[in-house]
């Protein structure tokens, strides 16, 4: 079939592609590779510069960005980080949730340079290596997603959900859930796996 | 989005002489929940942003003198979850605790909150050629370029307040319960320091729709005050919304009652989602004074707060609405033990 997309034609993933190129020109801090974080990607600030300093996941790391970039896009183009998710790109409907300080935030509607010496947890960061956090596999457990496009950001502000104190009935959950919107509604599944973590999460606090 | 320069002053000092130095299309912006969001749409177009979430000490919550404080910067989800407020302040709580997502409420503060854009459709569909109108006419976004509301899709706009040159709804739920409470800012500015009542911040459209606030250029509001009062124990933010949870209000009501025995001595009372701006309802407030609260003077009351509402082609249902949203309201506040 002929496409336009270059990414079909070569066989690679734009995930991917955006890997490589991100690995070739990273700036990571001490103790962080360059495959590790991913890092800027070659384009010079076609606007404004800002010099961001800035842990994600865990990772010191130094970028130079456009003034005018969100939160979301250095994620997901500049440091391969694909996991929070643009939906809306107005704050609406809770795909891009990421944690900022250990509070949960809309990516898209945060400018970069306001995390600058802040600490961000995305998706990537949440699992303790090969182990899942207990809320994503409470979301497996019971079927929380079907097409799993908002579950990043579900999952992202389920966890902040139970941290703050707000999974203590299905009501509450339900009413602290609802900036997260999943089309495919597969919301009783995302109560119920908000449920089970909170237990579990709790059991382990 | 146009380049823009980004500063982050560590004082109100410091933020008042970047705003002054900057020059024309220097813009504050604190959680940017509203600011970013118009920028992605070309509404708002700043050439230099202000940032002045890093001044320090600016997000205090303040609950132990005779007035409660709010720090400009504090969040949505702070104050709302401050004991205190919770407590004895229920229609400011639920105000902030049912506007937007937690997302939002832990990103957005109560300073900014105050200064949040309409969600007028129209206004909202701006986004085109920066020296062209935008895909519809908007007197509030081009100033003279006519209302698509009026005449158009109208079902959510304004009853209350409007004139021939807009019909746009103020959006927010926390100025409205702030107006309710008689609360006051304080600004800092170029020309130094001054206090202004909430319910004096906002301008009605007239013929000026663009002009939403009376804050001079390079004004900010640095805190919010509220004067304590017992009437805070019998209040509740009551929300119409088009779904159960995280939409903008249809109508919403702020009340808080003083009683003497099973009468009303002082009633407060405040509109949202169907006035251009947050909307003190003084003819509802008169009509409780001396009454017992029955059902039959709270609908009262609420019809009182519409006596002048003027409805469009689509919004109609919001005259009815209101009124019975403001006497759910009463309702609600006289049935809270003090």
């Amino acid at each position: 079939m002929a496409s336009d997309d270059p990414f079909l034609d070569t066989g690679l993933t734009r995930r991917a592609t955006l890997q490589a190129s991100a690995a070739l020109v990273a700036l990571p801090l001490a103790g962080a590779t360059a495959t590790e974080v991913g890092a800027a990607l070659p384009a010079k600030p076609s606007g404004q510069a800002f010099d961001l300093h800035t842990t994600i996941n865990g990772r010191p790391m130094a970028v130079e960005i456009d003034t005018r970039t969100s939160l979301l896009d250095l994620l997901r183009e500049r440091l391969a980080l694909t996991g929070a998710k643009k939906g809306c790109d107005h704050g609406q409907c809770g795909a891009c949730t990421v944690h900022v300080d250990g509070q949960r935030v809309a990516s898209c509607l945060t400018l970069a340079a306001k995390i600058d010496g802040r600490r961000v947890t995305t998706i990537e960061g949440l699992s303790d290596g090969q182990t899942l956090h207990p809320m994503q596999q409470a979301f497996i457990d019971h079927d929380a997603l079907q097409c799993g496009y908002c579950t990043p950001g579900q999952i992202m502000a389920a966890v902040a959900c139970v941290a703050e104190g707000n999974a203590t009935s299905r009501e509450r959950i339900r009413e602290y859930m609802s900036g997260n919107i999943c089309r495919c509604g597969a919301y009783v599944g995302i109560v119920q796996a908000i449920e089970d973590a909170a237990a579990k999460m709790e059991r382990k606090a | 989005m146009k380049p823009f320069s980004y500063a982050r002053p560590a004082t109100p000092a410091e933020a008042v002489q970047a705003f002054t130095a900057a020059g024309a299309g220097a813009r504050y912006i604190a959680g940017g929940t509203t600011l970013y969001d118009l920028m992605k749409l070309d509404i708002e177009r700043p050439r230099h942003l202000i940032d002045v979430t890093a001044i320090q000490g600016m997000d205090a919550i303040e609950t132990s003198g005779d007035r409660l404080r709010f720090g400009a910067l504090a969040t949505m989800s702070a104050v709302a979850v401050d004991p205190v407020v919770a407590r004895d302040y229920p229609v400011l709580a639920e105000a902030l605790w049912k506007a937007a997502s937690q997302q939002l409420r832990n990103m957005a503060t109560v300073g900014g909150n105050l200064l949040q854009r309409t969600r007028c459709l129209y206004f909202r569909n701006g986004s085109g050629n920066p020296s062209s109108v935008g895909a519809f006419p908007c007197n509030k976004r081009a100033p003279g370029s006519g209302c698509a509301a009026i005449g158009g899709l109208d079902r959510g706009q304004a009853v209350l307040g409007q004139s021939d040159a807009c019909t746009a709804v103020s959006p927010g739920d926390w100025p409205v319960a702030l107006t309710a409470m008689d609360a006051e800012v304080e600004v800092v500015g170029p020309a130094g320091v001054r206090t202004v009542p909430v319910a004096a911040l906002y301008r009605l459209p007239g013929d000026t729709p663009h002009l939403e606030f009376t804050l001079a250029p390079g004004e900010m509001i640095v805190g919010i005050t509220v004067p304590k009062t017992a009437a805070g124990h019998r209040s509740t933010y009551h929300k119409i919304r088009d779904r159960e949870s995280y939409a903008f209000a249809i109508a919403s009501a702020a009340v808080a009652l003083d009683m003497d025995g099973d009468r009303v001595s002082r009633a407060h009372v405040a509109l949202g989602g169907v006035a251009t701006r947050p909307w003190r309802a003084p003819e509802a407030e008169r009509l409780l004074v001396g009454k017992r609260l029955t059902p039959t003077v709270a609908l009262d009351a609420g019809h009182a707060a519409f006596a002048q509402a003027n409805a469009g082609r689509q919004n109609g249902y919001k005259v009815e609405l209101g009124a019975r949203t403001v006497a759910d309201a009463l309702t609600i506040a006289a049935g809270r033990t003090v």
